[in-house]
């Protein structure tokens, strides 16, 4: 659009152009670059990616994981939110926006005091007796099993050749459940951060929808199931991607939840990147090749995802 | 007109920030990268007001990030660092450090002689030391009984309940010394025993994390039993938690030098080195050492330590706490110091260490 008010843009395009284009053409002269000493383009940053398809996988499934719970519990917050008063709108927007006016590195640095194996939430559970319930549960299943396996399955293995057993060997003399520094933890790390966001574009596409569409349906004989399947949700379909892209893409990419939340005992993507410019090995070409291999994986996420909302109004991508 | 108003004011506000950010450009100042939680910060403000130079301080968490950090900031984004001595080694080595002039630091002086013309600086060119001390096993009395020797740290009776350090050259090093080979070794199959070493006893899930000052929030509030590090921090955890013990295992460990040194490339060499002679004062020496538990090199101050510790909270110095920071010669004599390796070397460290979080 040539208008006369379009240099109001520039600084904008200006910013992009310096802080977005010119770090992702970086990226990418990095990583088709060879590490000195030697030098010149070349492909070996990608060949050495196999290592690491374990961290792939691994940070894909939790991030995934993490966008799911995100969608679960936000979806139907945002949803009756919408139908709620305009003042009670305004105080839970406020409660879900308050977390992000603290810093992100704090409010994640508190969860370690929280879910220490002698942090409060297993003081809390060992001075309610959850903890002694885990060890008497347990204990249970261990005897129930023992029984089993003395009982009906020594009858079948003997019958049919096979050695099936049950696990007898359940702890039961926990003192804490261990929660921090376990994928647990790290999933939680992410829906903690990340729900606003997920939250909130949902939300802004719900309130807008036209009342007179629900009541057409309605007046069509729709029964109320029906009328959310049919009609609120495919127009909600835009905010949820945008929201699905908003939890997912940060998830993917985090490094200071896993490092704080997961103890680095296993590396995710972040982490991984992190450790070739941040740890022992200053390696930017290898790490700009990891960066790169994840971004087009989101890329082409994104894209097979927003087929889904073709026809739709366009959500917002990345 | 209102409006008209509130512009004027946001602009007058503008205008006076700016202008004070142009007036800071004259002031004298020194940027500084260390480690955290290693130095009395009263000291800063002493120093600022007494020479009106600007302290900016920032600090790292390990050697190698802090190579790296200097390595992304052009090395020119301080002048005053801390490293220990296998990394001072390999500055010198790349040509990283400026030769200082000791005649601005007089206080040099007072540095014990068991602290110059170490190996990583022979001729003494570079670098002022400012903290020694050993790496050892930080234990919960409660709950390790056993002897401690360098196989705690691989023991699955003590699984989930024991912290590795988050830095390759110390965690392949005291896997190393309980292989009984040298810290320096250059052998690759010794070093590959080593990673194999740490990288089961990851796998058997014996490792709560990798940490480096999330140790101190672990150890005080009993969320992890065992761990490796330093014995300065040691001291300070003992302070929130006594049931809290430390030993240098008898097979040795390592014993390391951190000093300061000024990168070639900084801006602002004078006042780095007023810095640094600031720091080895013996009366900076002492509120230091009182302050962050490690052994000062000064000579003066590792004599006066005990008296200014009486005479600052009424009782005694308990001696084993003395010797825990200051340790004795024999406890020296079975510790080795990191030597700089090959780069061939450091690449299979870091390769090696990549590949232990992937697992």
């Amino acid at each position: 659009m040539r208008n006369k008010l379009s240099w109001f843009s520039a600084p904008y395009v200006v910013w992009m152009a310096l802080f977005t284009v010119a770090p992702v053409i970086l990226v990418v002269i990095y990583a088709f670059t060879a590490v000195p000493p030697a030098e010149g383009f070349t492909l070996d940053n990608f060949l050495r990616m196999k290592e690491f398809a374990v961290v792939f996988a691994r940070s894909f499934r939790l991030a995934l994981i993490a966008t799911f719970i995100c969608l679960l519990i936000g979806y139907p917050l945002s949803y009756f939110l919408a139908k709620e008063g305009p003042s009670f709108q305004k105080i839970a927007m406020v409660l879900i926006m308050l977390p992000m006016w603290m810093n992100f590195l704090l409010r994640t640095y508190a969860w370690m005091s929280i879910l220490e194996n002698n942090g409060f939430l297993n003081r809390m559970f060992a001075a309610l007796g959850i903890i002694d319930l885990g060890n008497l549960i347990n204990g249970g299943l261990n005897s129930l099993c023992a029984s089993l396996n003395e009982g009906v399955l020594a009858w079948l293995n003997a019958r049919l050749g096979t050695a099936l057993l049950l696990s007898t060997d359940r702890a039961t003399d926990m003192t804490y459940f261990r929660m921090l520094y376990t994928q647990g933890a790290v999933v939680l790390g992410m829906v903690y951060n990340y729900l606003p966001f997920m939250i909130l574009p949902i939300y802004s596409v719900i309130i807008k929808l036209d009342n007179s569409l629900l009541e057409a349906a309605r007046d069509l004989g729709a029964s109320s199931a029906r009328v959310f399947r049919k009609v609120i949700f495919p127009l909600s379909l835009p905010g949820v991607l945008s929201g699905v892209t908003m939890v997912f893409v940060p998830s993917v990419s985090t490094f200071a939840i896993s490092k704080m939340l997961g103890g680095g005992t296993k590396l995710l993507l972040g982490d991984l990147i992190e450790l070739q410019f941040l740890g022992g090995a200053y390696n930017p070409y290898l790490g700009s090749a990891i960066s790169l291999v994840m971004m087009v994986i989101v890329v082409v996420c994104m894209y097979v995802m927003n087929r889904f909302g073709e026809g739709e109004e366009q959500a917002v991508v990345l | 007109m209102k409006k008209l108003f509130a512009l004027t004011l946001a602009l007058a506000v503008m205008v006076g920030l700016l202008a004070g950010c142009a007036m800071d450009d004259d002031k004298r100042e020194v940027n500084i990268c260390s480690w955290g939680e290693y130095i009395d910060e009263s000291l800063i403000t002493q120093f600022e007001e007494e020479t009106g130079i600007k302290v900016n301080y920032q600090t790292t968490d390990s050697n190698e990030t802090l190579y790296n950090l200097l390595e992304t900031t052009g090395w020119g984004g301080f002048d005053v660092i801390v490293p220990s001595d296998y990394m001072i080694s390999q500055l010198i080595e790349e040509d990283r450090l400026a030769e200082l002039n000791y005649d601005n630091i007089p206080n040099f002086e007072k540095i014990d002689d068991r602290f110059k013309n170490l190996p990583y600086d022979p001729e003494n060119k570079y670098t002022v030391p400012y903290t020694w001390g050993t790496l050892g096993i930080i234990y919960n009395t409660q709950r390790v009984t056993e002897p401690v020797t360098w196989d705690l740290m691989f023991d699955a009776e003590h699984a989930g309940d024991v912290l590795m350090i988050r830095n390759s050259r110390d965690a392949f090093g005291l896997a190393l010394m309980s292989l009984g080979y040298s810290v320096n070794t250059t052998d690759e199959e010794e070093i590959r025993q080593a990673y194999e070493k740490v990288a089961q006893a990851n796998r058997d899930g014996v490792y709560q994390a990798f940490v480096m000052d999330e140790v101190f929030q672990l150890m005080e509030s009993g969320s992890a039993a065992v761990a490796t590090y330093y014995a300065g921090d040691y001291l300070s955890m003992l302070e929130s938690n006594p049931d809290l013990a430390y030993v240098v295992p008898e097979e040795g460990s390592n014993w390391f030098v951190d000093a300061m040194c000024v990168l070639k490339n900084a801006k602002n060499k004078t006042e780095a080195e007023e810095w640094i002679n600031f720091l080895c004062s013996t009366e900076a020496s002492l509120a230091n050492m009182d302050y962050i538990w490690y052994a000062s090199p000064n000579t003066e101050a590792l004599e006066k330590y005990p008296e200014y510790y009486e005479e600052t909270y009424g009782e005694p110095l308990d001696m084993e706490l003395y010797e825990i920071m200051a340790a004795p010669q024999e406890v020296l004599d079975r510790c080795e110091a990191y030597l700089v390796l090959p780069a061939d070397i450091r690449a299979l460290y870091n390769d090696l260490w990549t590949q232990m979080g992937i697992n």
